[in-house]
C-alpha cells in the first residue's frame, strides 16, 4: 500500500486470528498455502485436521529424516499423522466432505462477493491450475473462511459486490479474513467484524469493493 | 466344458507381460496423488509398450517432469481428464499448443465418476460445481430446495494401480496417503493391474484387514523398489 499506514496483519496475524474461529472437537480442512498454517496456532488436539487426498488426523511436518513421499497433505507436502489418525481413499474422503461431515474449511480466496461467493481456482484470461478440491470444499463443508490480502498487488479489490473471477461456489463463505480485519459478507456489503490495529474504518472502505456496515 | 475365469492366475512375471492387453487408443485410469501412490513401473512400462493415442484419467496427470509427466513427453496421450495442473509444465504446453486435450473436473467428482462407475451407477447428481462453469452443458435438478447436477461415471478399458501388499488373488493393502486414487481406480477398469511393493501368499492377509477386494484386480505385477519422488519435502528440526 503507498498510503500511510495503518499496521496491516502479517500472514502470521491471519493465521492466529483463523485459529480462533476454529472450536475444540471439530473438524477442519485447510486449504493449500496460506491456511495451511493455521495449524501452527492450534493447541495440540484442538481439532482434528482432515486432507482431502486422504486422512484425517495431519499432525505436525516430520522430524528432518523421518519424511516419507507417501505421507503428504493435499498441497504435497510431508506430513505426520496424530495419533488416532486414520487414512482413507479419495472418493471416501470426498464423501466426507460432500456429505458435511467436515466443519470448516478455511481456504485462500482470490474474490469474495457480498453473497459470500468465492472465487479461488483461476484468473481470467491466466493460467488454468485446474480446480482440485476446492469447489467440493466450498460446497461440501458446513462453514468456510476465507482468507487471502484485502487487495490485490495492484490494489484491486478482492472484496467485491460481485465476482468478476469464475466461481469456485455460490453464497458459502460466512468469513474473510484479510490483512485489514475480518468482515462477514452481509448481502449487500461487509460487517466489520473486526479490524486490524490502527485500521480506520475508512481505509477498509477504500480498499472494499461494496459497502461496509 | 472348461472355462477359465478372470480371477485365476493374476501373478504376472514382468511388468512387460503386466501391460500385453494394451492397445493404441484406451481410456487408461491411474491411480496416486501428486507423485505419492504413482504406480511408477507401469508408467515407464506403457512407454516400452509402445500404444498410443491414450486417454488418461488421473488426478494431476504427472508434475516436475515425473510420473505420467513421461507419458506427456513420449507424445503418447491425446487426452487427459484430471482435476488440478498446477506445476505440471509438461502438461501446460501441451495444452496450449494442442497436442492434449484437458477435461478439468472437481477432485471429488473425479472420484465419484470412478467410484459411481465401479458400483454400477450410469451417473449421479453432487452438489459440487453447481453455479459455476462446471455446470455449463449438465442437467441440474433440485432435491429438497436445493440444486445438484448431473454427472456421468467415468469407466477405463485398463486400470494402473500400485498398492503396498498384494496377496495373490489381488487382495490389497494400501500405505498412508498413497492409497488416494488407486482404489476407485481399481473397481472401474475392464483391466486392471496392481504394480505391488509387497506380494505375500494368498491367506497371509487377514480378511479384516483388506482394502480392497481382489474382485477388482485381474493382474498382479511384483516391483519391490521404487523411486518415490518427494515434490515438497517440509521437515522441522528434531529438538
Amino acid at each position: 500500500m503507498t498510503t500511510p499506514t495503518p499496521t496491516l496483519w502479517s500472514t502470521e496475524d491471519m493465521a492466529r486470528r483463523a485459529a480462533r474461529e476454529i472450536a475444540a472437537g471439530s473438524i477442519v480442512n485447510l486449504g493449500i498455502g496460506l491456511p495451511t498454517q493455521v495449524a501452527d496456532y492450534l493447541p495440540e488436539g484442538h481439532a482434528s485436521l482432515h486432507s482431502e487426498n486422504g486422512l484425517l488426523g495431519i499432525g505436525p511436518f516430520p522430524y528432518d529424516g523421518d519424511e516419507d513421499p507417501n505421507l503428504i497433505n493435499a498441497g504435497k507436502q510431508t506430513i505426520t499423522v496424530v495419533p488416532g489418525g486414520a487414512t482413507f481413499d479419495s472418493a471416501s474422503s470426498f464423501a466426507m466432505i460432500r456429505g458435511g461431515h467436515v466443519d470448516l474449511a478455511i481456504l485462500g480466496a482470490m474474490q469474495v462477493s457480498a453473497a459470500g461467493d468465492l472465487a479461488n481456482w483461476a484468473v481470467p484470461g491466466g493460467k488454468v491450475m485446474g480446480i482440485g478440491g476446492a469447489m467440493d470444499l466450498a460446497s461440501g463443508c458446513r462453514h468456510v473462511i476465507a482468507m487471502m490480502q484485502h487487495v490485490t498487488k495492484k490494489h484491486e479489490h478482492k472484496l467485491v459486490a460481485t465476482c468478476s473471477y469464475p466461481l469456485t461456489a455460490a453464497r458459502v463463505v460466512s468469513l474473510v479474513i484479510t490483512d485489514l480485519g475480518v468482515f462477514a459478507p452481509s448481502g449487500d456489503g461487509f460487517r466489520v467484524v473486526e479490524l486490524a490495529p490502527g485500521v480506520t474504518r475508512d481505509h477498509a472502505q477504500a480498499c472494499t469493493g461494496a459497502p461496509l456496515a | 466344458m472348461t472355462t477359465i475365469g478372470r480371477h485365476g492366475h493374476k501373478v504376472v512375471a514382468s511388468v512387460a507381460d503386466a501391460l500385453a492387453p494394451l492397445e493404441n487408443g484406451m481410456t487408461i485410469l491411474v491411480g496416486g496423488f501428486g507423485l505419492s501412490g504413482n504406480p511408477e513401473a507401469l508408467i515407464r512400462g506403457v512407454i516400452e509398450r509402445g500404444v498410443r493415442d491414450l486417454t488418461v484419467v488421473s488426478n494431476n496427470a504427472g508434475n516436475l517432469g515425473k510420473g505420467l509427466a513421461l507419458w506427456l513427453r513420449a507424445g503418447i496421450v491425446r487426452k487427459v481428464i484430471c482435476s488440478y495442473i498446477g506445476t505440471n509444465e509438461d502438461l501446460h504446453t501441451r495444452m496450449a499448443s494442442g497436442e492434449v486435450t484437458v477435461e478439468i473436473t472437481p477432485q471429488g467428482t473425479l472420484a465419484e465418476r470412478m467410484r459411481a462407475a465401479g458400483a454400477g451407477i450410469p451417473a449421479f447428481y453432487t452438489p459440487t460445481g453447481v453455479g459455476t462453469v462446471v455446470e455449463n452443458g449438465k442437467d441440474t435438478k433440485e432435491f429438497d430446495g436445493r440444486r445438484y447436477l448431473l454427472e456421468r461415471a467415468l469407466r477405463g478399458d485398463v486400470a494402473l494401480v500400485r498398492a503396498h501388499t498384494a496377496d495373490r488373488f489381488g487382495n490389497l493393502r494400501f500405505w498412508r496417503t498413497a492409497r488416494n486414487f488407486n482404489p476407485v481406480m481399481a473397481a472401474a477398469a475392464r483391466l486392471t493391474i496392481v504394480e505391488c511393493d509387497h506380494l505375500v501368499d494368498t491367506g497371509a492377509l487377514d480378511p479384516d484387514d483388506v482394502h480392497l477386494s481382489g474382485i477388482h484386480v485381474h493382474r498382479i505385477v511384483h516391483v519391490p523398489e521404487h523411486e518415490n519422488a518427494f515434490e515438497y519435502r517440509t521437515v522441522r528440526k528434531r529438538p
